[in-house]
């Protein structure tokens, strides 16, 4: 076994840890590494030409244009697209977006799974039941009758209670949530309660902080849907002001890049500040998203 | 006290004048009634987001419904399965349906393959494995909005595909042939998402007892025999699960055709079921046929859901 042993162990106190189970015989790693080697470059070249096309002066679709080439540089895109959309402003609204989502989740998503999970009310095989039902019945077809609601009933079109508003909780986090807290011995809460604590207490300082790893990896998951979102938000905001950047930038694709003169460059440049921040994020918290965290929130 | 020894129950010790209304509290509301305030939020959204706009779908469905300028009432009579009609006969839908079924052929086969390749490549001590393991699942987290803007870049004609081709690449280009269209959202798509089919693969390949491959080593079994009867019916479910998960995806294509071939072109040969309810349903004001639509759809959708549920029980 290589360095992979020595990672923590703390993490999950959910599931065994993400160790690779070696097959005895298989002492030649080659096939491997030429198959992954392979793989990561599909997976890694397109991102790699997201930087280069975003930082090229004049367009350069040639095999040698994937190349860095020095005299070609510029960040004159970043301005370009900065000058069309506004990226301050979209970056603020795809964070309230996601912000107001993350809130929701994180509060009452937490509560519920909880409820789910370790309290016997009535009520509970229900909520369960419809929970597995909403997680089966995919958002996009929903559309029309939450257009119909939102935008024309409510007159919550362009604003941002309309778009956090059907996602404000996630069910698949719920869902992880309350497979996290099922895996947790009931003795601890039971003694709690004896000696008095009130229940919003034995979830506060006895559930939360043992399943907190777990709970950032289901945060994580909720991240990347408000803030990857396309349809919902361009459906409900017209005005430019209040679109995520990923609405901006969809609006810039579809309408205006034909008119500019670099269009790809500054479409890549948007790109780039659009896929930022969660690929930061998860290279950052690469270690909390393992596959047995994902696995146990995806398996019914 | 006998109640003190069942769990949860400790908020009535000692308290022996309300225990009649606590009983009877707890008969009507459950053992912990508290649960009922935790859950509520979470219930109201799922009624007010989720089973109400389900149930306007329904009703819209059922009417000719448009919408009109804020503030006129309009009529809205019931036409029975009329827009039903319209939809099942339309050859907008049909194509739209027919481009799910090529999205399926080319997705699965090549989620399932792929995935399955890298997750056993990765399933043992290899160096950086993390570094793999995290640049697979790098296009699963990004914005599909940025990650087709790059492929816009790389597929458009003349772009780094077509030239480094040469003259095998597909006149007229990738995303504006009409043959090529949806096969080259079905491989985006499976580029993708493939990062996170690797990690349930892998999450699977885990739980697959070792003393199986051994054995199999005893007996003689190669390889290939190897992944036939011991890997592939291992990790079964997950095979299952991405299945179901790419139809659920098929169906739900929508930014993909919008941007990467304009609006499910050419000649709506990359359209999607939801880019057709976008289109039908705000962009020409028919709300009524775009409910329908969807009806018909979330009906299939549970339809495989609880056919492959029975199947997946039938066979373990």
């Amino acid at each position: 076994m290589t360095a992979q042993t020595a990672r923590p162990a703390a993490d999950d106190i959910a599931a065994p840890q993400d160790a690779p189970a070696i097959e005895p015989r298989s002492q030649r790693p080659w096939w491997r590494l030429i198959v992954l080697l392979f793989g990561a470059l599909v997976f890694l070249f397109p991102f790699y030409y997201m930087i280069i096309g975003s930082l090229q002066k004049k367009q350069n679709t040639s095999l040698g244009g994937a190349l860095p080439q020095p005299g070609n540089v510029t960040l004159h895109n970043y301005s370009q697209i900065n000058a069309a959309l506004d990226l301050g402003r979209a970056l603020i609204n795809s964070g309230i977006f996601t912000g107001g989502v993350l809130f929701g989740t994180a509060v009452f998503g937490v509560l519920a799974g909880y409820a789910l999970a370790q309290l016997r009310f009535r009520g509970r095989s229900l909520l369960f039941a419809v929970m597995l039902l909403v997680l089966t019945v995919p958002f996009q077809l929903l559309i029309i009758p939450l257009y119909v609601l939102i935008v024309r009933n409510y007159g919550l079109g362009d604003s941002y209670l309309g778009m956090i508003a059907p996602y404000a909780i996630n069910s698949t986090a719920v869902f992880v949530f309350r497979q996290y807290f099922l895996q947790l011995p009931k003795e601890l809460f039971d003694a709690a309660r004896i000696d008095g604590a009130s229940e919003l207490r034995v979830l506060t300082s006895i559930a939360l902080p043992l399943v907190r790893p777990a709970l950032l990896t289901a945060m994580l998951l909720t991240f990347i849907g408000p803030w990857n979102e396309f349809l919902w938000p361009f459906l409900i905001t017209k005005q430019q002001s209040l679109q995520p950047l990923a609405v901006a930038l969809a609006n810039y694709i579809s309408t205006v890049s034909g008119v500019a003169t670099n269009p790809y460059g500054a479409i890549l440049a948007g790109a780039c500040v659009l896929a930022i921040p969660a690929v930061a994020l998860f290279i950052a918290f690469q270690r909390h998203f393992v596959s047995v965290n994902i696995g146990s929130g995806v398996k019914g | 006290m006998s109640s003190l020894a069942s769990p949860g129950t400790a908020t009535s010790r000692g308290d022996t004048r309300g225990s009649g209304m606590k009983r009877f509290a707890r008969a009507v509301l459950g053992r912990q009634p508290i649960g009922l305030i935790f859950g509520a939020p979470y219930a109201v959204f799922i009624a007010v987001l989720f089973a109400y706009p389900l149930g306007l779908a329904i009703w819209i469905s059922f009417h000719r419904y448009f919408f009109a300028a804020p503030g006129v009432s309009v009529p809205r009579p019931f036409v029975g399965l009329a827009n039903y009609q319209a939809v099942l006969s339309d050859p907008a839908v049909r194509q739209a349906l027919l481009n799910v079924l090529i999205f399926l052929v080319i997705n699965v086969p090549l989620t399932v393959g792929l995935s399955l390749l890298l997750a056993t490549a990765l399933n043992a001590a290899i160096p950086f494995r993390t570094f793999f393991r995290t640049s697979f699942y790098v296009p699963y987290v990004t914005a599909s909005v940025a990650t087709v803007g790059v492929w816009l870049f790389m597929f458009s004609g003349g772009g780094l595909v077509s030239n480094a081709l040469g003259p095998l690449a597909p006149v007229p280009s990738w995303l504006i042939n009409q043959k090529w269209a949806m096969p080259s959202v079905a491989i985006y798509v499976t580029w993708k998402g493939l990062g996170f089919y690797i990690l349930l693969y892998l999450a699977a390949l885990q739980n697959v007892p070792k003393e199986l491959y051994e054995a199999a080593s005893i007996d003689g079994a190669s390889r290939w025999h190897k992944l036939k009867s011991v890997t592939v019916p291992g990790v079964r479910q997950v095979t299952t699960l991405v299945t179901l998960l790419a139809i659920i995806t098929g169906a739900n294509l929508f930014t993909e055709p919008y941007l990467l071939t304009g609006g499910g072109g050419p000649n709506g040969k990359s359209t999607s079921p939801v880019l057709l309810i976008y289109q039908t349903g705000i962009e020409q004001n028919h709300p009524d046929f775009a409910a329908a639509l969807g009806v018909i759809l979330v009906i299939g959708v549970l339809l495989i859901a609880g056919a492959q549920h029975l199947l997946d029980r039938g066979q373990s």
